[in-house]
């Protein structure tokens, strides 16, 4: 996916140009790139480090650092606690990434057929993309508010009795976990229907003539052919889930019993909510997501990304 | 092998048919009846959505919610409007000229280390947000700009991802294009706006598209920078505060999503070409 900077082409500026000419552009280019570097040093490189500094300290109430506190702040993060915070925040990855990718996979390959009505189907299934966090978790919490709930009533209808979805702690984190899915669907639908577009016909056609149909063709030749669609799905949707805040906030605020409480989540709680001021800590957790955010694009990146076939 | 031979071996059979338009059809209606339910109950009586299952047809038509949602006196949604546009327009404006700028620096002039500086932009597409929200927010909080809207949009005028994106979209440019512009005495900032930026209109489309969207769903920064009093509400965190002011009434909840909705809507149903084609090219290439 990302291509490696290419060697220095050595683009002729003005040819013959001399020597000062190379010292102006060197010095526009440096020009150019100022405004960028500013913004992303300030907010960007610089807060890296200064995080660093806090998770060391403790701060006042206004959250001026005061005191040095050491390593104090991740020596908390090394319970049983923080443990399950973090197999919680995997947990809610895992349970939006894969219905997350595959359910618009499995809505995008029928679309690509030549049927009437396909267009429609695609725009229609491509609305979710246009609610944010807040506004899918408020619709869902509609949706799902016992004595209204529609679902319920779906689920009535067949004889189940629906859990409470947002307050029963089992259930929680798996209605968070599909709302955001329900709220991924659509990009990830506009995102494998322009891959599985680009399918060569000539090439399926061809394993058509050679005896492969169906699944086995859908499998072996199709999921290859779009595999950085696919790609670039996955690695979308785990920082999509990672960093999801809105709907663990306005759902179910970390509840209940924190059973929904994810990494991000508990960024948020110790730093800012309810007027808590807990900032070493809350930076403590912020360079812990920096580590899980970059090894898991490491994981992706190294295993996945050999299996992906660019053209 | 003609088109007609082709697109017969492309149509399924009547039973395969059958069963795609099942399917879905029990998608659509698995996966948009909120969506269903959030434009059509924003128009009904609050009395229709308190049935099980919501009286969605039928009933009065209504523009009550929306008035109620737009005047109600507790989370007022024009000023929540008005600095939603302010944050989505400033950062996509903000995003695209530091990524002109940058991205025309590292394809096209002969920048000192511009390896080692592209190499840094991208490494900051890998910092999460979420890991430096504290020293930002004591930052922005400690310049003192008070209720000024600048304290929602500063943090993010700048973007990794903008100058990747616009980078691989410059290389894409024909050299001997360039170097027969620089032969005519064109000089460099005029060639980057009347030549290179024209015709790089997809992704520069892709990544104003893309930049809005980040700015208008915003949930975490306006939600802490904004905390005090409610002026400072963007759309997002307006919905937050509506929900905990508004939960009785469903219908007026509904009517004023629907109102955050309007520009995303619009993009999703007229301007999907640019959501996707833009910025999959720069990526999954």
């Amino acid at each position: 996916m990302l291509t490696r900077p290419d060697p220095p082409t050595g683009r002729p500026g003005k040819p013959g140009g001399g020597r000062s000419h190379r010292v102006r552009e060197a010095l526009l280019g440096l020009l150019l790139l100022t405004p960028g570097l500013v913004g992303l040093g300030v907010f960007v490189v610089f807060p890296l480090f200064q995080a660093v500094y806090l998770s060391t300290r403790d701060n006042d109430i206004l959250g001026n650092p005061t005191r040095s506190v050491g390593l104090a702040h991740f020596a908390e993060l090394l319970t049983p606690e923080f443990g399950a915070l973090l197999a919680r925040t995997f947990l809610f990855t895992a349970l939006v990434v894969v219905p997350g990718v595959l359910l618009p996979l499995a809505i995008a390959a029928p679309l690509t057929q030549k049927l009437p009505g396909m267009r429609i189907f695609r725009t229609a299934f491509a609305l979710p993309f246009a609610y944010s966090a807040s506004a899918a978790s408020v619709v869902w919490l509609i949706m799902l508010n016992p004595g209204t709930s529609p679902v319920n009533w779906l689920l009535g209808l067949v004889g189940v009795q629906a859990p409470s979805w947002t307050s029963d702690p089992g259930w929680a984190l798996v209605t968070v976990a599909a709302v955001t899915v329900w709220s991924v669907s659509g990009f990830n639908l506009l995102v494998l229907a322009a891959g599985l577009a680009q399918v060569d016909e000539d090439v399926l056609e061809a394993a058509r003539i050679d005896g492969a149909t169906g699944p086995r063709q859908f499998v072996s030749i199709v999921l290859p052919m779009i595999s950085p669609s696919l790609f670039f799905a996955v690695v979308t949707t785990t920082l999509t889930a990672l960093q999801a805040l809105g709907q663990v906030h306005i759902m179910t605020d970390g509840g209940p019993n924190g059973s929904t409480s994810t990494l991000v989540y508990s960024i948020f709680d110790r730093a800012f909510h309810n007027n808590n001021s807990d900032y070493g800590l809350a930076s403590a957790q912020g360079l812990v997501l920096l580590v899980v955010g970059v090894l898991l694009a490491a994981v992706q990146f190294g295993v996945l990304e050999r299996r992906v076939h660019y053209r | 092998m003609s088109t007609a031979t082709r697109s017969r071996l492309n149509r399924p059979g009547p039973v395969p048919t059958a069963l795609t338009y099942l399917w879905l059809g029990v998608a659509a209606v698995v996966l948009l009846f909120p969506v269903l339910l959030t434009v059509v109950g924003g128009f009904l009586p609050s009395s229709a959505l308190l049935h099980q299952p919501p009286r969605l047809f039928g009933g009065d038509w209504t523009l009550d919610n929306y008035a109620e949602a737009w005047n109600q006196p507790v989370v007022p949604l024009a000023p929540a409007f008005a600095n939603s546009l302010f944050v989505g327009l400033v950062i996509m404006a903000g995003h695209l000229v530091t990524s002109c700028l940058a991205g025309y620096a590292l394809v096209f002039l002969r920048t000192p280390l511009r390896t080692p500086l592209f190499w840094l932009f991208l490494a900051t597409i890998m910092v999460p947000y979420e890991s430096i929200v504290v020293p930002n927010a004591l930052f922005v909080r400690s310049l003192g700009l008070g209720d000024n809207r600048l304290s929602l949009v500063l943090p993010f005028l700048a973007n990794g991802f903008g100058v990747f994106l616009l980078r691989q979209a410059f290389q894409q440019f024909p050299r001997e294009l360039r170097e027969a512009a620089v032969i005519d005495g064109c000089g460099h900032l005029r060639f980057l706006f009347t030549i290179l930026l024209p015709s790089c209109r997809p992704a520069l489309t892709a990544l104003a598209v893309w930049s809005f969207l980040q700015g208008w769903n915003m949930y975490f920064w306006p939600l802490i920078i904004a905390s005090g009093d409610n002026s400072m509400n963007t759309l997002q965190s307006a919905v937050f505060a509506l929900k905990n002011n508004e939960g009785a009434s469903p219908a007026v909840l509904l009517a004023g999503i629907s109102i955050t909705l309007i520009p995303t809507l619009l993009l999703v149903v007229f301007g999907q070409r640019w959501l996707v084609r833009g910025f999959t090219a720069g990526a999954v290439k």
